[in-house]
């Protein structure tokens, strides 16, 4: 059962990085416009390089 | 640079003429906001940010495709004009928007508080849940332990910060000495986590931990959706708020300028274009020409305007531009002073108690009383405080409203998502609960059943050549008869007669010279007709008797269909208008419509209105006037179409976002249905606790089984909720 206090602290940080990850898309405003992003994809106009800011 | 401009403008008579705008604010980067309601793909996202990134001073524009808007960074030199010029070029249809109004960003960012709080809940609850899994399938001492220490590591924290909204609302309720749902909830989550901690420190058997938390996941699902509904109700509201962008031109020693509404004065003088509103009350002091009242009295004649007239704020100027002299100004225009008669009519209303609110009524004391009841029972007869604890906070957890709290706001996001697709938009929270109760339906005429766009009636009656001469005369004018009578005799096939010198008199209509002789189409006392009860417009030859064009207000679409669904479905249908009695008749015939009234006043309509309910009807309002306020304000419920003024749709808790009105008839089927599903969802949550609770009370509620009540009915809930799609 030693096999616990490695594992449990594992998938607990496997967790807690989901976590960070998905307060990062928050924060970065990615699900104010989700219908516009889904078609945006589809836009061959920044293929080559990213839109300059 | 404002004293050079001034003196220049002395100093050159000819540019004291020309527009100046001074402004006395230092410039910064213009955020504009545009509308655009017709983009719907890929391609026009391409194409419409191309447009604007193209145009000169502008650094950035982005396009949210979910609310139909572009935001666009640019210098103070770019108007909101020329980018709608721009847009329309492209084949965009395109409206300014209030920045100010729209103020974005401070709902977005409660928006996202609450979808963090849930994905904090969510985190936490899933962790917690795959620990209790191993303690319920059998891990003891030293390893159960250990578990249940770490959930409570995880739970504590989590639930801190993620029941938070949970936890002032009821506060806030419990501060002015009242219970809502939040109360009990609040309660059974503390409950469970000082039971939960007091048994892990004496190696207990049975923690709650993972209960609190999946009860915080769903309950702050609930108030997400919610949230969601809401706010794209509010968004599309503030949208139509800010349409109206409230500018006038103000005339200060021959210069025009453009001022917000709220800077104009008493005695100012305001230039008023063809096709502008009213900002102020006042007195004509130049000009001639034509307003339109419907919006205030629901008449639809145009009514001649001269010099020395009084015209009250919120009518049209149909032709000639027209100088006003103010009287009154922002609070004491007239339209303001009907707000007053709105809030009289709003005090009448009788306050209405949601269905989850009577539910809450009824549960929350229920709850505490049984949870109290069953400790003491246990205290009594076993002795042992630590049992009778436990069994107290089962008690709580088991019947806590999980699913109560999301029977509402699923059915409820479910049928708003299904009417704003067919263009309406839910205002009031509770406006589809009291939509289903409706059993009378009264209408405003004017602008709600037709579309307050005249028609041409009798086009068959004139020969082709007088058609001709009235549709080259017409083709001069904007006036509203003027384009209806230019369309039915282009539709019709007939070409204009070459009319020389043709020349707009406002106020009055066109005239010109036809092969020598002088011709003129417009008001019946110009040319020499006789004016009677109908909207009509007389064409006049030299030498011959004036003749007669008559218009109707077109009835708007789906209006007949809507009566008749209405009509099949039982309700009572009352026509109310302010217009004169012929027209309203005519209308109520073709509609089939038994009972109207004519010539109402603003008070006759509330006054109605208000008789209606205290004989026991309900009663839904539909109407866009300034004069139907009131009334919409004092009916059960209320429509109002988006072309309304702004304050009737403040009245109003659901507005038609389309021209077409079969939606109304949908809506109240569909509010019939989600009021249902409303009702099975709490029959469902209560037969769940009727069968959970005996066993929490009896001490057989593990939390295995709290877990599995919980989950399944707020899974049943929501799936019933989908069925209203």
């Amino acid at each position: 059962m030693n096999v616990l206090a490695y594992l449990i602290p594992v998938s607990l940080g496997l967790g807690v990085l989901g976590l960070i990850a998905f307060v990062y898309t928050v924060k970065s405003r990615q699900y104010d416009d989700p219908e516009g992003d889904s078609r945006r994809i589809l836009s061959d106009e920044w293929d080559d390089h990213p839109k300059p800011d | 640079m404002a004293t050079q401009t001034q003196i220049s403008g002395m100093a050159c008579p000819g540019c004291v003429a020309a527009p100046v705008t001074i402004s006395a604010e230092p410039p910064k980067p213009a955020r504009i906001a545009l509308s655009l309601p017709t983009i719907h793909c890929q391609a026009c996202i391409s194409k419409v940010e191309r447009g604007l990134n193209a145009h000169p001073g502008v650094h950035n524009a982005r396009v949210n495709l979910t609310l139909k808007r572009a935001m666009i960074d640019a210098e103070p030199e770019v108007g909101p004009d020329d980018l709608v010029t721009v847009l329309e070029a492209l084949g965009f249809e395109a409206h300014e928007l209030d920045a100010d109004t729209l103020s974005a960003t401070r709902s977005d960012k409660a928006g996202r508080d609450l979808l963090m709080r849930l994905a904090v809940a969510g985190f936490a609850s899933m962790n917690v849940m795959l620990l209790s899994v191993a303690v319920w399938s059998g891990a003891t001492d030293f390893t159960r332990d250990l578990f249940h220490w770490i959930s409570a590591a995880i739970a504590l924290p989590a639930i801190a910060f993620s029941a938070q909204p949970f936890f002032r609302s009821a506060w806030s309720a419990l501060s002015v000495r009242r219970l809502n749902m939040d109360v009990p909830i609040v309660l059974a989550i503390i409950l469970a986590l000082i039971t939960s901690l007091w048994e892990t420190a004496l190696s207990g058997e049975h923690a709650y931990f993972d209960a609190a938390l999946t009860l915080t996941f769903f309950l702050l699902a609930g108030r997400y959706l919610e949230y969601r509904t809401r706010a794209v109700a509010r968004s599309a509201a503030q949208e139509l708020a800010a349409l109206e962008v409230p500018r006038a031109i103000r005339l200060a020693k021959d210069e025009e300028h453009e001022v917000p509404v709220a800077e104009l004065a008493v005695g100012d003088l305001i230039l008023v274009r063809p096709g502008g509103r009213m900002p102020v009350d006042g007195t004509i002091a130049k000009g001639n020409s034509e307003l339109d009242r419907s919006l205030l009295t629901g008449e639809t004649l145009p009514v001649f305007a001269s010099p020395g007239l009084l015209v009250s704020a919120g009518e049209v100027n149909l032709t000639g531009p027209l100088i006003v002299q103010a009287t009154a100004v922002g609070q004491d225009t007239s339209l303001h002073r009907l707000a007053d008669l709105v809030a009289i009519s709003e005090s009448g209303r009788s306050r209405y108690t949601s269905l989850a609110d009577k539910a809450a009524q009824l549960y929350a004391p229920g709850v505490h009383i049984l949870s109290a009841l069953a400790f003491v029972g246990w205290y009594l007869w076993s002795g042992d405080f630590r049992i009778a604890l436990n069994i107290a906070a089962a008690v709580l957890i088991i019947t806590c409203p999980c699913a109560l709290g999301l029977a509402v706001p699923a059915v409820t996001t479910a049928a708003s998502g299904r009417l704003f697709r067919k263009g309406m938009l839910i205002k009031d929270a509770t406006a589809l609960e009291r939509l289903a109760e409706v059993d009378t339906v009264v209408f405003d005429k004017t602008g709600t059943l037709t579309a307050g766009m005249p028609k041409l009636t009798n086009l068959d009656d004139h020969a082709s050549s007088d058609l001709s001469i009235a549709l080259a005369l017409a083709q001069a004018s904007a006036h509203p008869l003027s384009v209806s009578l230019t369309k039915a005799a282009l539709d019709a096939g007939v070409f204009p007669e070459k009319v020389s010198d043709i020349n707009e008199v406002p106020g009055y209509g066109t005239e010109g010279t036809f092969r020598g002789q002088r011709v003129r189409l417009g008001r019946a006392d110009w040319v020499g007709g006789t004016p009677g009860a109908q909207t009509a417009a007389w064409l006049s030859i030299e030498g011959q008797p004036p003749k007669e064009f008559q218009f109707i207000d077109a009835l708007r679409v789906g209006a007949s269909d809507m009566i008749a669904t209405l009509q099949n479905s039982g309700k009572q249908i009352l026509l109310m208008s302010g217009d004169v009695p012929k027209a309203v008749e005519e209308l109520a015939n073709q509609l089939g419509i038994a009972d109207w009234v004519a010539g109402a006043s603003p008070e006759d309509k509330a006054l109605r209105v208000q008789a209606l309910t205290q004989e026991g009807h309900k009663v839904l309002m539909v109407g866009d006037g300034l004069n139907d306020t009131a009334a919409l304000a004092a009916a059960h419920v209320s429509i109002s179409p988006a072309t309304a003024l702004d304050a009737a749709r403040v009245a109003s808790d659901i507005v038609l976002l389309g021209q077409d009105m079969s939606p109304i008839a949908d809506a109240c089927q569909v509010a019939v249905k989600a009021t249902k599903r409303i009702r099975e969802n709490f029959s469902i949550a209560t037969i769940y606790n009727v069968i959970a609770v005996p066993l929490a009370v009896a001490g057989f509620a593990t939390p295995l089984i709290a877990a599995l009540a919980m989950s399944t009915s707020s899974i049943t809930v929501s799936l019933n909720a989908l069925r209203v799609r």
